[in-house]
């Protein structure tokens, strides 16, 4: 399967914040995923979108290609709980755990405590403006 | 005629001075810039009067119930005959728990089962694939083979109840597996009633559970619709889906169109394998989303009845007065539920239900509150059936067929819907038909534009969800169904033992056949139901049409 970049219009030397959009998991509800994306990219940040049902593997595999400040993490299969630790495991393992792991979808509210534990920045959830989500990477990402 | 032209002008004339002096006037200046518009971005006058229904014949846009073009209802008696189906979409878990979900369901007054799969099902991968990890019994119920089918159907006798199961890409796998359990409980397959979504022109579209390709999806379809139309008559072979569609962020018209033109799209391709559209055209049926804009989605359904009547006798000349009628199942809206205060979700439910009992559905699954948490829980599916049962005996709205019928602004709103529903079904014509479409990505991205242009007038305040951008207050959790993991290893261990249980040179050899049988492009029902009934694996025998058919990779775009 091949991962399409889109937006390739980065300009070298500017100070662009480069996001990658994943959706891990078997869903394909990618609505919020591409709202998301579309969101980011009229903020002003450089967006990479993997398609669906991406691996751990290629997801971070994407992300350390790419180069990524974040990724954003959507998923609606309830699989999170699975998934998410494994991302974040193997970024650490390829020394990419700098980067800035963010999520949303359908997560139940006990789950967060947990996943912010194993090292997940934020998790938004449904009803959550587009918005929150800029101001969020602006004040943890941009700011470090 | 002169005096007709004259009260006309009376008419207007006295319209336009309760506009300026009687409506304005009474309003502030910062009330009247407000734009009332749907929630699709429509825009909605503040009145309307029998000015806007110039030259409306009753007879040619409405008729009586039962009777061409449908508008009112498909039935002559409508709910007076026979209520609505109450059919709540449940599955998780293992085939046990979901067995167990559905004789409570049945023991409280539901009256149809509605089977949702497991994501490795509906991607056609057994439970051990390595991408269905963290996935088995999540988002429905694991089946894998014939063995999962007979606990899940187990002790629900297959020719009193109807079955919908919301299964796509693999959909005549299952459809096979069923026909399966049936016979194993001594029913013969032309006795048992039910729905398969086998809808995968909207999973291009909107909802992204496809496999192969458009053409081979395409063909497999076709092989239901030309089995079922020999083999098993009760059986609706599909349900034409605009639900996913709206989820994924369209507009009412734009699910009205699309899914429209998805049906066209099914007869035309039924029509080129040569099937009599008289014998396959009664079993389509249609899936709609009713959402938060109470009037457009009346409107939305009373159209859709009507445009699906003129295209299959005029467009189609199909003679059966059957294959005229658009019957539709309808869902309330999941992405209108809000995880901020989730008890008011039970309000917005009742209203979509109502909204969809008034537009004349045939079947409805009302939302349980708690689902932008999670699968719901039993009390919160309760609650959902409850709503229904509310809407059905306590409300008095069944007591007269389409009670809004007449309404200047009902009446309007369905006939600018039908007319812009049409502008967007020639469109698609134009470019070729709806896998053309799909190919050049035109649904998709009229559909992302919709719910990014929704997603900004949230954010502006210029739509208002109560709980989320108004109204917002802290509030407590609610209690929410939890899957553990034992049910992955107990569903595991079956798996295991199925592989190992059964006649594998019989499952060698019916797989083979079905690699040739796809080959030589022959209808794969009879092959597909040999497959199963050896307990050959949904993976399996999906592994083994990927290598003729191959995998759909989407365009990527946003």
């Amino acid at each position: 399967m091949s991962r399409s970049p889109i937006d390739d219009g980065r300009t070298m030397g500017e100070n662009k914040l480069r996001v990658l959009v994943a959706k891990p998991g078997l869903d394909g509800h990618d609505r919020g995923a591409k709202v998301i994306c579309r969101a980011l990219r009229d903020a002003g940040y450089e967006v990479v979108y993997t398609g669906l049902r991406r691996t751990p593997e290629e997801i971070v595999s994407a992300a350390i290609q790419e180069d990524v400040d974040v990724i954003g993490l959507s998923i609606l299969s309830g699989a999170h709980n699975v998934l998410f630790p494994k991302i974040l495991d193997l970024l650490k393992d390829q020394d990419a755990g700098d980067i800035t792991v963010i999520a949303g979808g359908i997560i139940p509210e006990k789950d967060i405590p947990g996943l912010k534990e194993a090292g997940i920045g934020e998790i938004f959830l449904p009803g959550t403006s587009t918005k929150d989500i800029v101001e969020w990477i602006e004040a943890n990402v941009r700011n470090i | 005629m002169n005096g007709k032209y004259l009260k006309k002008d009376i008419m207007k004339k006295s319209l336009l001075q309760w506009k300026q002096k009687s409506y304005h006037e009474t309003l502030k200046a910062s009330s009247l810039e407000k734009k009332h518009t749907t929630i699709s971005g429509k825009k909605i006058n503040p009145l309307y009067t029998p000015l806007d229904l110039d030259d409306f014949d009753y007879s040619t846009q409405l008729g009586f119930p039962g009777e061409y073009p449908y508008t009112r209802g498909i039935h002559s008696s409508m709910y007076h005959g026979r209520p609505w189906t109450m059919r709540q979409f449940s599955g998780f878990g293992t085939a046990e728990a979901t067995n167990s979900r559905y004789r409570y369901l049945l023991s409280h007054g539901q009256t149809g089962l509605s089977v949702a799969f497991h994501l490795p099902t509906l991607m056609g991968m057994d439970s051990d694939h390595p991408l269905a990890l963290g996935e088995v019994g999540k988002c429905g119920v694991a089946i894998d083979s014939l063995a999962d089918m007979e606990i899940l159907f187990d002790r629900i006798p297959l020719d009193k109840i109807t079955t919908s199961m919301t299964i796509n890409a693999p959909a005549a796998v299952l459809w096979a597996m069923y026909i399966a359990v049936a016979e194993k409980q001594g029913v013969p397959p032309r006795k048992i009633s039910g729905t398969i979504q086998n809808d995968i022109l909207k999973e291009y579209i909107a909802q992204k559970t496809f496999i192969f390709p458009p053409n081979p999806s395409m063909k497999l379809i076709v092989d239901t619709f030309e089995y079922g139309a020999q083999e098993v008559p009760r059986w609706n072979t599909i349900s034409i889906s605009g639900y996913h569609i709206r989820e994924a962020g369209a507009t009412a018209v734009q699910e009205l169109a699309f899914t429209l033109r998805d049906g066209i799209e099914y007869v035309e391709w039924a029509l080129e394998r040569g099937l009599d559209v008289d014998v396959f055209a009664p079993r389509l049926s249609y899936f709609f989303n009713s959402h938060n804009d109470f009037f457009e989605e009346i409107a939305k359904f009373r159209a859709a009845r009507k445009i699906w009547a003129d295209v299959m006798r005029n467009r189609f000349k199909a003679n059966n007065p059957r294959s005229w009628l658009l019957r539709f199942h309808t869902q309330t809206s999941g992405v209108s539920l809000m995880a901020q205060q989730p008890y008011n979700n039970v309000v917005r439910v009742a209203l979509q239900g109502l909204a969809a009992v008034l537009g004349g559905t045939q079947s409805l699954h009302t939302n349980s509150l708690d689902e932008t948490y999670a699968l719901p829980s039993e009390d919160a599916v309760t609650i959902a059936l409850r709503t229904q049962q509310i809407i059905a005996h306590e409300s008095g709205v069944t007591n007269t067929i389409d009670p809004l019928g007449g309404s200047y602004f009902v009446e309007k709103l369905t006939l600018e819907m039908e007319e812009e529903a049409c502008e967007y079904i020639k469109r698609i014509d134009d470019m070729g038909g709806m896998v053309k479409a799909i190919e050049m990505g035109f649904p998709q991205k009229e559909i992302l534009d919709s719910a990014y242009y929704y997603q900004q007038a949230v954010e502006k305040k210029e739509k208002i969800i109560v709980g989320v951008n108004d109204f917002i207050m802290e509030q407590e959790r609610i209690p929410t169904l939890e899957i553990d993991d034992s049910t992955a290893e107990q569903h595991l261990t079956r798996l295991k033992e199925v592989r190992k249980g059964r006649n594998k040179t019989r499952v060698k050899g019916y797989l083979a056949d079905l690699k040739k049988a796809a080959e030589d492009q022959v209808n794969l029902m009879p092959l597909l139901l040999s497959c199963v009934k050896s307990y050959a694996t949904l993976g399996e025998i999906i592994d083994t049409l990927k290598i003729v058919y191959g995998e759909y990779d989407e365009p990527i775009t946003y």
